[in-house]
């Protein structure tokens, strides 16, 4: 055993707080980009059957 | 909720066999046609109705990638590119799953998808929502790397103090692996199929304001539906048999765009 201090080299990466509340950033991302995607799925028309004019 | 075809020839009894009766239960638990149906109401073009199916495509991502991990054993994704290639699969359709049955929630919720007899369904999604929680945790942990341990040990002192941490220990790999491989995916799975096939049996729900005729929205109490019809210039928005279908005056483009 050579004794080095066995370290991770993985960053911990960065943290938003509010008073209490603490998010990781990645976390904070996802939740938001998922948001967005619900609100869009509402908002945005959905494609056309292309059956639809098929007699 | 057996149902025979009144022109089917008269049979020596429906339960002289237990295959007979099996293949006939089976065929009851969902209208007829509506397995596999080819048609939809026409609320159902809308994105909100696409993360259910989204969510379901993913969790079959998951689990393909999850057999093939199953095969290289617990470290062969660090040692092999192959491996950490199936593994990023894993985890990111894992993340897709989640990220979509979360969206196909919150739209269920804002819709109270649990109307017209469907609560069954909805306590059934929510089950298998939690069933994918445990699933995913013990995933977590048995990454055998610093992220699972710091999971571990930091689960391990809440778990303790429940009472159950002789039964479940998270810091025993192990253990872990085999929840993580073989009950856990097979609660899951038993869930999802019994959420599947409640959606087929009762039919998608519709969005509030778009209510079903009277009749439509128990569509397996119902008399044995008919064949699909065409859809015709007055019903351009034909639903298929024992769906439910939107009230008059709400077509496909007012639902989808």
């Amino acid at each position: 055993m050579s004794g080095q201090l066995v370290t991770s080299t993985v960053p911990a990466g960065a943290v938003v707080q509010w008073g209490f509340l603490t998010i990781t950033a990645a976390n904070l991302i996802v939740i938001l980009t998922m948001i967005v995607v619900f609100v869009l799925a509402i908002l945005l028309p959905f494609p056309a059957d292309r059956d639809e004019d098929r007699p | 909720m057996s149902r025979t075809d009144p022109a089917a020839p008269p049979r020596a009894g429906n339960h002289d066999s237990w295959t007979r009766a099996l293949s006939g239960w089976i065929e009851g638990l969902v209208p007829k046609g509506q397995w596999l149906p080819d048609r939809q109401p026409a609320y159902v073009a809308s994105w909100i109705y696409v993360f259910g199916v989204a969510c379901l495509a993913a969790l079959v991502v998951v689990i393909a990638s999850g057999l093939v991990l199953t095969f290289g054993g617990i470290t062969w994704w660090h040692t092999n590119s192959f491996g950490h290639f199936v593994n990023s699969t894993h985890l990111w359709s894992v993340e897709l799953f989640f990220a979509t049955m979360v969206i196909h929630l919150w739209g269920k919720f804002f819709m109270a998808a649990w109307r017209g007899h469907r609560g069954m369904t909805w306590a059934t999604g929510a089950l298998a929502f939690f069933g994918s929680l445990g699933t995913a945790f013990t995933g977590y942990l048995i990454q055998t790397n610093f992220d699972a341990q710091w999971i571990s040990t930091q689960a391990k002192d809440g778990l303790n103090a429940a009472g159950v941490g002789a039964y479940f220990n998270v810091m025993n790999v192990g253990q872990m692996v085999l929840w993580h491989v073989s009950f856990l995916p097979l609660v899951v799975g038993v869930i999802v199929g019994l959420h599947l096939l409640l959606v087929r049996r009762r039919g998608v729900v519709p969005p509030i304001g778009a209510e079903s005729p009277v009749g439509a929205e128990s569509p397996v109490a119902a008399e044995p539906p008919a064949r699909a019809q065409p859809p015709t210039a007055s019903a351009p928005d034909a639903a298929p048999p024992g769906a439910a279908r939107p009230t008059a005056g709400v077509s496909a483009q007012e639902v989808g765009s």
